[in-house]
């Protein structure tokens, strides 16, 4: 090996790393320039995370190299990767939710004397680095209180507190509104304009072509090809995650018939976070809900499922049924939903993918009580194959699974319950392209067959390619409502923003 | 703090999976040595005799534990299953000396249902943790049952009918053995093959993902939690059938702790949405076989609670590791 030039400040040679049977990396290396943002891209499971940890410290490569400012090193935790000035920051960012965000900030290496925390010195501390970051977020407050957005920031800021040079970013904007990832955007091209060096893990191209000098793909553990980001386009990249040419992302858009009739309606629906929201959806109908994160969406969508308790108002089905009670009878009803976090609201890691498949349908594949074991495998085999649900066998814990094939899970879940109406609240947050697809053409079948949806996205992109009708909500209200031609990006992130322009900071 | 800073920096660096596989095969390995031991260093330990006596005295914890475990699974803890037992046999005491023996069984059985469906609906519908409540529970039902009695030690041995529930021989094998089987493969086939039994592992699992998969979670805990009372209640009619005696401080929190004990060894989460009343029923007898093992072999009854300290943190410490990648 030559030896490495100045500008590379962090260099991979050979790396390998397996997991039990599974190898999620073979044989990869880079270099990463200083003072630049290198993305790395692939599908869900194609080891780009596992070498984003193997940087940080959190994992131990099997084989291979790791050269840091061209002295070969070998971290063996995070804390060691922190000493050589290397972070990490996840995409569920790490906080203690009890603590302050300065506290956080300075968790571990907080000023003090003689094991007394110095709460003044602590707090000009914080106040002269989030200074320095050009953050806008008080210390004071409780770290848990925080949105993930802000959450982000306390990690960058711990990152930043410990003078890390290089730092690697998981997925940091997948849960973060349009506006919130915008200013994400600002922080990072901040970070490398003050000489930091970035790892940036992400599923969205166009972030990355934004961002990044340098695109490594990764397809199965291994380097596709490493880029300038100058050279790339989406289909390109696409192309080379794939290994294969994509057609157009979405399906084509099938709207229902102007006489399609209504099959849920919704009227003056107030519950905490909506304050009053009236509505009509159509059978085959995907209707888009797009808003900031904290606009009310996902509140929305748990009251109209009954998870949430409604104050005033109704949601009555084609039938007449009135719902909002509680998730049983909205599910019996035929009325399902797609929660938003699949991890805390969806699944049940633990059990089988089958057992979380046939969940909510348990009673219809038993007798007397006793579940039929028989006919509950070959219905979740038959529904779990419909949906492409890959990666595990069906009787291994669900955690098992790609984040993708988990999200099919509950699609599975929903599909037995033959739902008229079905609320899909992010279901592609944290999917890999492939599964996406996957869940765009299970979201216009369903519809095509009848059901109508409500999807709510954060990814105004999937708005704009599924959506038939779009509402935008601000406030917990509905401010907007588009059809047809009239639903471009500009009119809803217009409607979305209007009046907090310069409120969203705080 | 530090200790948050440590688990920042131990997230994710240790591969689990040897232990995860340990814990899945858990409790069967010890046990077969132990008894293999003891088989081979004590000539009374592998007989009839010695075997049914273990069984017969466990009877009652490994009904207790046995249905423990559902409440364990579905995400909730029972500590008044000591105070339970005690009630139930005192009930059924003072109504034996008073009514026929077939009333007196049902009232006691009655009273452990009514005491676990309390702990049901208090933990569920006012959201109290189950820990506290039904440590409270305990002190309540302890005083209850001292009110029974009066504080007396009641004394069957005028009503041997009473005693047949438990006594009778049938196939070389006393009824509250028999009794003790078909109650754990009652509770065993409950959480593994029903409806009941799934939702119990989900409530657990993840209580709010369960709720919005349709799962009547409350009711789910409310049942586990009343099969747990109803099953310190046989199990306190039983052991008052066994010796025709019965007084209130009987069950106290020694039982509670023992059947706890038996759980976790056996390998089921404290935490909730894992375990299975198989391993209970195993972790009970590691238990009752250790003590057994160390009046046969004529050792210091005082390492015995050593012994059984160390097995329970080494059980839990294997839970909390095999859950850190998880």
């Amino acid at each position: 090996m030559s030896a490495p030039e100045p500008d590379r400040y962090l260099e991979l040679l050979d790396v390998a790393k397996h997991f039990g049977g599974v190898q999620a990396l073979s044989g990869v290396s880079l270099s990463v320039a200083r003072g630049t943002v290198h993305a790395l891209v692939g599908e869900n499971g194609a080891g780009k995370s596992t070498l984003g940890r193997i940087v940080a410290g959190a994992l131990a490569p099997d084989d291979g190299r790791v050269v840091l400012e061209g002295e070969p090193v070998a971290f063996r935790s995070p804390r060691e990767a922190l000493e050589h000035r290397v972070a990490a920051i996840a995409q569920e960012p790490f906080v203690v939710p009890q603590l302050t965000v300065a506290e956080n900030v300075f968790l571990g290496v907080e000023p003090r004397s003689a094991g007394v925390v110095r709460n003044g010195k602590l707090s000009d501390a914080y106040a002269a680095l989030a200074a320095t970051a050009g953050f806008d977020l008080p210390g004071g407050v409780l770290a848990g209180r925080l949105r993930t957005a802000d959450q982000q920031k306390v990690e960058i800021l711990r990152a930043l507190s410990r003078d890390a040079q290089l730092i690697v970013m998981d997925e940091p904007t997948a849960a973060l509104s349009a506006r919130e990832t915008e200013q994400l955007h600002e922080i990072v091209r901040r970070l490398v304009a003050a000489g930091k060096t970035i790892v940036l893990i992400s599923h969205f191209l166009r972030e990355v072509l934004d961002l990044a000098e340098a695109v490594t793909v990764l397809r199965d553990g291994r380097v596709v090809r490493t880029a300038p980001a100058a050279r790339e386009s989406e289909s390109s990249l696409v192309e080379a995650m794939l290994g294969r040419s994509l057609g157009s992302t979405f399906p084509p858009k099938k709207p229902p018939g102007s006489d399609a009739p209504a099959v849920l309606s919704v009227r003056e629906l107030v519950a905490p976070g909506v304050e009053g929201a009236t509505f009509d959806l159509r059978a085959g109908e995907i209707l888009g809900i797009a808003g900031l994160v904290g606009a009310g969406r996902t509140e929305l969508a748990r009251a109209l499922f009954g998870a949430a308790r409604i104050a005033s108002g109704s949601v009555t089905l084609a039938d007449g049924g009135r719902l909002g009670r509680s998730p049983r009878r909205s599910l019996s009803a035929g009325l399902a939903m797609i929660p938003e976090s699949r991890k805390d609201e969806g699944l049940i890691f633990a059990r089988s993918v089958t057992e979380n498949a046939t969940l909510s349908r348990l009673q219809s594949l038993a007798s007397l009580g006793v579940v039929r074991r028989g006919r509950e495998r070959k219905t979740a085999r038959s529904v779990l194959e419909e949906c492409d649900v890959r990666g595990a066998h069906y009787s291994a814990p669900v955690a098992a699974l790609s984040g993708g094939n988990q999200q099919k899970v509950l699609f599975a879940r929903t599909l037995l319950c033959s739902p008229h109406v079905l609320i899909a609240d992010e279901p592609t947050r944290g999917v890999d392209i492939g599964a996406k697809r996957a869940i765009y053409e299970f979201l216009t079948n369903l519809a095509g067959g009848g059901a109508g949806i409500v999807l709510i996205s954060s990814e105004l992109e999937e708005i704009l390619g599924l959506a038939h009708r779009v509402l935008v909500m601000r406030r917990g209200r509905i401010v907007a409502e588009l059809a047809g031609d009239a639903i471009d990006e500009g009119t809803i992130l217009a409607a979305a923003f209007a009046d907090e322009t310069r409120g969203a900071a705080a | 703090m530090n200790a948050a800073a440590a688990k920042l920096v131990a997230r994710g660096r240790l591969d689990t999976r040897a232990l995860t596989r340990l814990r899945r095969v858990g409790i069967l390995i010890p046990f077969v040595i132990l008894f293999a031991v003891l088989s081979l260093t004590s000539e009374s330990f592998a007989t009839k005799t010695n075997l049914l006596n273990i069984l017969d005295q466990q009877s009652a914890t490994l009904i207790i534990a046995a249905a423990g475990t559902l409440v364990l699974v579905a995400g909730g803890i029972d500590l008044s299953v000591g105070a339970t037992y005690s009630l139930a046999a005192v009930t059924s005491a003072h109504f034996a000396l008073h009514t026929n023996p077939a009333v007196a069984i049902a009232l006691g059985i009655g009273a452990g249902l009514l005491v676990g469906i309390a702990n049901g609906v208090i933990t569920t519908t006012f959201r109290i943790n189950a820990l506290i409540t039904t440590l409270a529970m305990s002190f309540v039902v302890s005083g209850i049952a001292g009110l029974v009695t009066k504080g007396n030690l009641l004394v069957l041995f005028e009503k041997p009918g009473f005693g047949k529930f438990a006594r009778t021989e049938f196939l070389t094998v006393r009824t509250s053995i028999w009794l003790m089987i078909v109650a754990v493969l009652v509770i065993g086939f409950v959480l593994s093959s029903t409806t009941a039994g799934r939702y119990m592992y989900a409530a657990g699992g993840n209580a709010e993902a369960a709720r919005l998969a349709g799962v009547r979670v409350n009711a789910v805990r409310i049942l586990a939690f009343a099969l747990s009372g109803g099953a310190a209640g046989l199990a306190g009619v039983i052991d008052t059938s066994r010796v025709l005696s019965a007084q209130a401080s009987t069950g106290d929190t020694a039982l509670a702790f023992t059947v706890l004990a038996g759980i976790v060894v056996g390998g089921t989460s404290i935490l909730g949405g894992e375990g299975a009343v198989w391993r209970t029923v195993v972790g009970v007898l590691f238990i009752a076989l250790i003590g057994n093992g160390y009046i046969l072999l004529g050792l210091d009854p005082l390492y015995e609670q050593i012994t059984m300290g160390v097995i329970l943190l080494l059980a839990v410490g294997l839970d909390a590791l095999t859950r850190r990648t998880g």
